[in-house]
């Protein structure tokens, strides 16, 4: 059984419909790339599938005992962010959450986890430091470990590269690269179908219904693909 | 003006020292509580609901006046600033009507009617006064209101520490929290509801006008100094009772209320710290610009 499959899955926002008849199925350790222009469903989507918002039709099935709240999840970052006092370890730390159950405080298992995944990306000299005065890659790194430290299976990424520049979205897809080969899926919704195409193993194109859903490469020589390819080197 | 020599007096008055024992119990409990709650109040942007509650609390003092409850003033107070927090999260929540607006419709709304309620009281003038700007030395504290007091303040406490990692959590991020099975609106129900009795147990000390004060100054002043939450949650604590015993001390000195003093020293001390962050500010800026060597060469063509 897939990890995760929609099935005609209809949704609404704000009472209008934004997307209709959304089928398809995730598998362990594929990468998908959920891209659409502004307005599509994307977002929404998304939202559906981390349980902020119901499905106004068909539903959401979980498989390999993946949990709605075992998702880790990479939000925008908001504006209330940029001056927080927080430091990176906090923050980290506040992904483990889910597990804790009803016991107030972290424990040792939790304290573990963070450390490991803060050593996976590399931020583990940055643990004293206050989020608030690290660079934009640096704080997305920082938010990519406290989703990972939120979920062993399924990891949703929304827009993660926004804001930054060339040389640090290539590192932040290199290390998304080596998250997805140790086994983690991961879900990413992008409006940039180039970056997409060239780093994902799966693309879903949203144009408030599917579009598109299939591998990659043939993405790219679907009429769709071809087409929004074109119009984004043009 | 009040000598040292009176100070001592007091002191020495068995009576006086039980009133002073009192009013210290009272200010060090609500100090806490307000500086703790204060630092996510105003980190999520709440900050003016504190404001606003304070109003709805006068409002809730005319009427207990009104009815000739004076002593057992909170507990009419309590229910009411509840009730209005709990629909004041509820209206935002659900968006149907913006904050700021919501929370300027609730707090005119209860100073008007508070006064003309005021009518009904035999020395309107001095209980308004009190409501307003505090009590004139906190000696007007019942038996009741100390029992209210530290029971409500070790439920604030408490709750504060056992959901201080949730806490965290929802306030740095309140969509990460959600996804990741948090239920967010319980918890700005519980922030409210404890924003709430803090307004309620801190206005009798500072008055209704400044009792936001109480909440909102020492999380700003700790966050000039510090960049981590646990750290900034700390100094707000200490910092807060450190501007309580000097402004109380400063009120006895000067015969002065105790409310006015000690925000006084509260807004010393946000001066102060708002200095110390400036300072270290410009200090790392240099250090880090000593160390970075002449930038590449520019586009010339």
């Amino acid at each position: 059984m897939a990890l995760l499959t929609f099935e005609r899955v209809g949704l609404s926002y704000g009472g209008d419909n934004v997307a209709h008849d959304v089928s398809f199925s995730v598998n362990g350790g594929e990468f998908w790339g959920i891209v659409g222009e502004n307005g599509s469903g994307k977002t929404t989507l998304m939202k559906a599938l981390l349980g902020l918002i119901p499905c106004a039709s068909g539903r959401i099935v979980m498989g390999e005992g993946l949990k709605p709240n075992e998702i880790g999840y990479l939000p925008q970052s908001s504006a209330i962010q940029k001056d927080f006092p927080a430091s990176v370890y906090e923050v980290v730390l506040s992904g483990t959450i889910g597990y804790r159950g009803l016991r107030p405080f972290y424990g040792r298992k939790e304290r573990e986890l963070a450390e490991r995944n803060m050593e996976l990306l590399g931020v583990s000299e940055l643990k004293k430091h206050s989020y608030q005065e690290l660079s934009g890659g640096q704080q997305q790194r920082v938010l990519l470990c406290r989703a990972l430290c939120a979920t062993k299976k399924l990891l949703v990424l929304d827009e993660p590269t926004t804001g930054l520049d060339p040389v640090v979205t290539g590192e932040f897809y290199r290390l998304l690269h080596t998250i997805n080969e140790r086994g983690m899926t991961i879900v990413m919704v992008s409006h940039d179908v180039e970056e997409a195409v060239r780093d994902c193993s799966h693309i879903l194109h949203l144009s408030c219904h599917p579009l598109f859903c299939g591998t990659a490469a043939d993405y790219r020589k679907s009429p769709v693909g071809r087409k929004y390819l074109a119009e984004e080197t043009l | 003006m009040m000598q040292f020599g009176s100070i001592a007096s007091i002191f020495s008055d068995p009576y006086m020292t039980s009133i002073l024992l009192r009013a210290v119990t009272v200010g060090v409990l609500v100090s806490l509580c307000a500086s703790l709650l204060g630092v996510t109040l105003v980190l999520k942007r709440y900050s003016m609901i504190g404001d606003g509650l304070s109003h709805v609390g006068f409002g809730a003092l005319a009427i207990a006046t009104a009815l000739n409850l004076g002593s057992a003033s909170m507990a009419v107070s309590l229910p009411i600033v509840l009730i209005a927090a709990f629909l004041l999260m509820g209206l935002t929540e659900k968006r149907r009507m913006a904050g700021d607006a919501a929370i300027a419709v609730l707090s005119t709304g209860a100073i008007a009617i508070g006064t003309l309620l005021f009518r009904f009281s035999k020395n309107q003038y001095a209980d308004i006064c009190n409501s307003l700007f505090g009590t004139a030395s906190m000696s007007t504290l019942s038996g009741l209101d100390l029992v209210v007091t530290v029971a409500v303040s070790v439920l604030v406490l408490g709750l504060f520490v056992l959901f201080y990692t949730r806490i965290f959590t929802v306030t740095f991020d309140e969509t990460f929290a959600k996804a990741t099975g948090v239920r967010v609106n319980v918890y700005h129900l519980l922030l409210a509801g404890l924003t709430a009795v803090t307004v309620v147990i801190g206005m009798k000390m500072v008055g209704a006008i400044m009792v936001s004060g109480l909440i909102i100054f020492p999380a700003l002043s700790a966050m000039r100094v510090c960049k981590r939450f646990s750290a900034v949650v700390l100094t707000s604590a200490a910092l807060s009772l450190v501007c309580f015993f000097a402004g109380f001390f400063l009120s006895l000195l000067l015969d002065a209320q105790p409310g006015p003093a000690i925000i006084t020293v509260h807004v010393l001390a946000f001066l102060v710290c708002w200095l110390i962050g400036a300072v270290r500010a410009r200090v790392r800026t240099n250090r880090s610009r000593r160390i970075v060597v002449e930038p590449p060469c520019k586009f010339t063509e």
